[in-house]
């Protein structure tokens, strides 16, 4: 019990903070595919941009418009953030390391992003202006045009595992020794793809980000936000995009586990040596490019980071700890993967028309769906 | 380990109430902390610029009503595989091989022969907007248009 609070206690307390690096990792990313540097002014290479963009947000000027539904309008960013920070009593981070190892955790999360997007619908629709109206109901159309494709691609891998609950979904995949992604003789690829479409609609992610489309919409459903309650929906986005990068993980990429979970030899250089050599690398690399800055403050700042992180690396090889840091280190290794194709998608595609949404959505990922899962079950008897 | 279905599900409400005691005190710190000044002009919906016209509450046709009650249908379909699905392996032993698959098949295929008959009856085509022809071109007023020039 003791554990399970200490767990939510710093998921609440540090996930702004992850949330506001994701926000910067996202702007880095974006301006290297367009070929720009990104922010680099905050701090050493824009390192300090998040912190500076959370204060701003703390002090700019909460507006609430007088046509506003006043009451709806304060309540709605708060429900998309409880539900999107609910599912993450439920996540394994790694091996005994989740909050509520629930029965049925899979549903808890499949349900709490169902409601988030209520929070979205509330928020446009108590605006009481156009612009969010049109991006509430966007959300609604979004709503019934993904839920049921992303519920089939859950199905694939519930009927590989047969289980719902998030900590055994993992152990099945460990004592089968392969992850679902390629079980199945690779057909369980249909329904990961499918996931990772309706996954993308699901958190409202370019190419699907219709209910924001700034470039239509001026900003969706939440045009008439401002100050801290606008990002309340910004947390919530990356908070989403973070929980549903971690069940596809957990689903069909074997959660903490490393890669090949049951060759033994395999381990010291998959539980020790890339953790640490990553980590460390990282940490070297800083303190090599703090050595490029000019100004001292920034530089020694630098450095210390990155003497940080190496010492970071040191708890690693201790046998007792590397069980769990491992599945620290690999966990957050396949969401950060799913995160960043997150990113790639959005620097990829131009955004979809509303109708086309609903046409992939039916008439593309449902049949597609039921097929895969039909594929599935037979091939999963053999 | 706990045991009981009020242990196990404690953290998950715990994380509820920390999750919405967050969004209420980053909320509460952006009111106390955040500049304030009331202007008639800021407080009114955007609109571009222009003063808003009309309420956005009335009332609309939403063109995928009919999508959205089909939604409800699939989904229970959906959350009606689930227990299936936890169970499947073990429906499918022995002399049962396949009884499982079979079952739920024919159930699957009825809700298919459905989903085709709707698509085929174009309930999910985008109903056709009237589009311009319908409506009589705007004049544009004389003070904006270039020609009087």
């Amino acid at each position: 019990m003791l554990v399970s609070i200490l767990i939510l206690l710093v998921v609440i307390l540090i996930f702004p903070l992850v949330a506001g690096y994701l926000v910067h990792l996202e702007r880095k990313v974006l301006a290297d595919f367009q070929v720009r540097l990104g922010p680099m002014r905050v701090g050493p290479y824009g390192l300090l941009q998040p912190i500076a963009d959370a204060l701003k947000l703390l002090l700019k000027e909460d507006i609430v418009p007088t046509v506003a539904d006043k009451w709806l309008f304060l309540a709605a960013p708060i429900v998309t953030l409880f539900t999107a920070l609910t599912s993450f009593a439920v996540l394994p981070f790694a091996d005994s390391i989740v909050a509520a190892d629930v029965n049925v955790g899979l549903l808890v999360v499949a349900g709490m992003g169902a409601v988030g997007i209520l929070g979205i619908i509330l928020g446009g629709w108590s605006s009481n202006s156009h612009y969010p109206l049109l991006g509430a109901l966007r959300s609604a159309a979004q709503l019934v045009s993904y839920e049921v494709a992303l519920s089939l691609a859950l199905l694939a891998g519930v009927m590989a595992a047969g289980t719902l609950s998030m900590v055994e979904i993992v152990q099945a995949q460990h004592d089968r020794g392969i992850w679902f992604l390629f079980s199945n003789y690779g057909l369980m690829f249909i329904p990961f793809l499918i996931f990772v479409i309706a996954a993308t609609a699901e958190t409202n992610r370019a190419p699907f980000d219709l209910p924001e489309a700034e470039s239509e919409l001026v900003a969706g459903f939440h045009t008439e936000y401002s100050g801290f309650r606008w990002a309340l929906y910004m947390l919530a986005e990356y908070a989403n995009m973070f929980v549903i990068s971690a069940v596809g993980a957990t689903l069909f990429l074997g959660g903490w586990m490393r890669p090949f979970p049951n060759v033994t030899w395999l381990g010291p250089a998959f539980d020790y040596a890339l953790p640490v050599l990553s980590i460390a690398g990282t940490g070297a690399a800083s303190i090599w490019m703090a050595g490029k800055l000019q100004p001292k403050l920034p530089r020694i700042g630098l450095q210390i980071v990155g003497g940080l992180l190496i010492l970071l690396a040191g708890p690693f090889l201790v046998p007792e700890l590397n069980h769990y840091l491992s599945g620290f280190f690999w966990f957050f290794f396949k969401v950060g993967a799913m995160l960043y194709v997150f990113i790639w998608f959005r620097g990829t595609w131009p955004r979809f028309r509303y109708d086309q949404l609903m046409d992939i959505g039916w008439k593309r990922l449902i049949p597609l769906g039921l097929a895969s899962l039909a594929l599935n079950a037979v091939v999963g008897l053999l | 380990m706990p045991n009981s279905y009020s242990e196990t599900y404690f953290p998950v409400l715990l994380q509820m109430v920390l999750a919405t005691a967050v969004g209420f005190a980053l909320v509460a710190l952006g009111v106390i902390l955040g500049y304030r000044v009331k202007n008639k002009v800021k407080d009114s919906p955007y609109e571009c610029g222009v003063q808003p016209v009309g309420s956005a509450k009335e009332r609309f046709s939403v063109k995928f009503y009919l999508v959205a009650m089909l939604f409800i249908l699939f989904d229970i379909e959906a959350i009606f595989l689930y227990p299936w699905a936890v169970v499947y392996r073990d429906l499918n032993h022995g002399a049962n091989r396949m009884f499982g698959f079979v079952e739920m098949l024919i159930f699957v295929v009825l809700v298919l022969a459905g989903f085709f008959y709707i698509w085929k009856k174009g309930v999910l085509n985008w109903q056709a907007d009237p589009g311009p022809a319908s409506v009589p071109p705007a004049k544009a007023p004389a003070a904006y248009s270039l020609s009087e020039k």
